[in-house]
């Protein structure tokens, strides 16, 4: 074999061993998908009413769906992404990886198969959502190929976000740390375009509002899901997640290879 | 291959590493032949397992040359990590596999074909004793099966240069013994060995030749019988059964060693019958009882406290000092 045949050899057997983690911690995995949907129960039935009213004349509850699904995918990402910082930790803080290094083995494989496991693990929780969103009532106009676009967008963007959770489950000192960080990207969630429009925010919040990666991805998806204008906001999604997904690539190989030179003892 | 010593077992010259302003390895230089094994003995921070991190290419050394298996261990890792196994001190295992899983991870990591691979991992479920718990998951594991779990996923592609960091740190007797028998296999079966403990009776078990570290140095190397031939006697514990009888012992005998905690008095002695009878004779004679004796012939043990002279002090209360003083 190659060495490029070795590389993928091991990435296959690192994503394998990472999905088999993901059903054998069941509660951090039903965890991770369970809060979307009760974030999107709770987003319909208590604040539905009222947020939906919002939207215009004669509107209620149930447009009120059709607008939050795409923030609540979003949900989705970023609560997944909170596991794979999770994982990541523990993987470095666990003795584990120390046998991995002493093996002639794709040094990027470790990081690879993490990263291919929270990229399933996304895609699968998306589609649950998506799943309880229909029984719920949710209707969307888009045909295959707008689903297939929605559905590349939030991948991309997942896939940006992972990387940065890896980065940042390798950034930290404990498994602790890991699992608290990847909230600040919840909190940016809420504070962007996934939940209301930001037309109806104070100007200093909106301005931010609307130039944070969130606001993009949502309303690309938005637009793709109920037939909306997208205008520019496919453009920006795309080169935020392209972005954050370069920079995160980059800090993460740099923590992984300097925790080599860093270790004590 | 070039070199038979070069290219065959581990050799190290002068490996210095320091962390921020703490040295930790002072140009140690070990070499062990292949097929041998090499205990690395040394107390708690003496660098042992520094040093096979070192070896192992876990962490760089700031000087020095190591060459394993012929392969340079500082431009050459890979071809190192290839031939070597390294079973740490803390558990490498993964927690959230089964038994059986953690090794087909390490036969898919080492390329081993399919079948080749589920071989491997069954016989060595049966080696280890572990088979019965092949498919239960690792957080039913027990210390010891962990701990032999460890030791197989190391030997899944039969490395020929393996490392063991405290092997049988932590383990209970019994479990001891089954690790000290894989060890004796393992060399038996050509692989190099460089082991670490602390442990002077596993070193004398287990290695041809014995490198004392302490604080960074190697203080002492050769086989275990040279280094005890190093340490001139052994010596004789009177215990008796009050501080009294202890005194008028020390009285007659001020050559020897008190320990008044434990009313005993060590005594140089080589062994042999007659100075022990003629030692008895005349504590019976000055009317001193002694309630036991122990004959003590030298061991590991007393090299490894003449040799790390620094750690004596404090405890050269429990600590015989067989140097045959006034003898």
């Amino acid at each position: 074999m190659t060495t490029l045949a070795y590389a993928l050899s091991d990435s296959r057997v690192m994503l394998r061993r990472n999905l088999k983690h993901q059903l054998r911690y069941p509660s951090l995995t039903v965890m991770l998908i369970g809060l979307p949907i009760v974030l999107l129960l709770l987003f319909v039935y208590v604040f539905g009413g009222q947020l939906g009213a919002g939207l215009g004349a004669h509107l209620g509850r149930h447009e009120y769906l059709d607008y939050v699904v795409p923030g609540v995918l979003l949900i989705t990402v970023a609560s997944v992404v909170q596991g794979t910082s999770i994982m990541v930790a523990m993987d470095m803080t666990g003795g584990i990886i120390d046998r991995f290094r002493t093996m002639a083995i794709a040094r990027a494989s470790v990081l690879i198969g993490h990263v291919l496991g929270s990229l399933v693990q996304t895609l699968a929780a998306m589609a649950i959502l998506t799943g309880v969103a229909f029984g719920l009532g949710f209707r969307s106009s888009a045909g295959i190929l707008e689903w297939l676009a929605a559905i590349g967008t939030l991948a991309l963007f997942g896939f940006a976000l992972i990387w940065l959770a890896v980065a940042l489950g390798l950034a930290a000192k404990s498994v602790e740390t890991a699992s608290n960080t990847p909230m600040v990207l919840l909190l940016l969630l809420f504070l962007s375009s996934g939940f209301v429009s930001t037309a109806t925010m104070p100007t200093g919040l909106r301005q931010f509002a609307e130039y944070q990666p969130f606001s993009p991805v949502a309303d690309t998806v938005r637009g793709l899901l109920s037939g909306a204008a997208i205008g520019d906001h496919a453009v920006a999604a795309i080169a935020w997640s392209i972005g954050i997904g370069v920079m995160s690539y980059l800090w993460a190989i740099r923590l992984y290879n300097r925790r080599r030179a860093a270790e004590q003892r | 291959m070039t070199g038979m010593s070069a290219a065959t077992g581990i050799v190290a010259r002068d490996v210095c590493k320091s962390f921020g302003d703490h040295l930790v390895l002072d140009e140690v230089s070990l070499a062990v032949e292949e097929g041998t094994v090499l205990a690395l003995l040394g107390p708690n921070g003496a660098g042992k397992t520094t040093m096979v991190r070192i070896l192992s290419t876990l962490i760089a050394p700031d000087s020095g040359s190591m060459r394993i298996a012929g392969h340079d261990v500082v431009t050459d890792p890979d071809g190192v990590r290839a031939v070597i196994g390294v079973t740490g001190q803390f558990s490498a295992v993964d927690n959230l596999l089964t038994g059986a899983e953690n090794l087909q991870l390490m036969a898919d990591l080492r390329h081993l074909d399919r079948q080749a691979g589920r071989r491997r991992v069954s016989e060595l479920l049966e080696q280890f004793d572990l088979a019965d718990a092949a498919h239960k998951l690792l957080s039913t594991y027990s210390g010891g099966m962990r701990r032999r779990l460890d030791l197989a996923m190391t030997l899944v592609d039969q490395p020929r240069v393996i490392f063991l960091d405290e092997p049988t740190t932590g383990l209970d007797p019994r479990s001891r013994r089954t690790m000290w028998q894989v060890i004796r296999e393992l060399a038996g079966a050509g692989a190099t060995i460089l082991l670490t403990t602390q442990n002077l009776d596993e070193a004398d078990k287990l290695a041809e030749r014995v490198a004392v570290l302490d604080q960074g140095r190697v203080v002492a190397e050769g086989t275990p019988t040279e280094l005890k031939g190093r340490i001139p006697g052994g010596h004789v514990r009177l215990h008796f059964a009050d501080p009294r009888q202890l005194r008028s012992a020390v009285e007659l005998l001020p050559a020897a060693c008190p320990d008044q905690d434990q009313l005993v008095l060590q005594v140089p002695a080589d062994g042999t019958v007659e100075p022990l009878r003629e030692l008895l004779d005349e504590l019976h004679r000055n009317g001193v009882k002694v309630a036991r004796l122990s004959v003590h012939t030298p061991d590991l043990d007393d090299v490894f406290f003449a040799v790390t002279g620094s750690h004596v002090g404090a405890l050269s209360d429990q600590v015989p000092t067989p140097q045959g003083a006034g003898r």
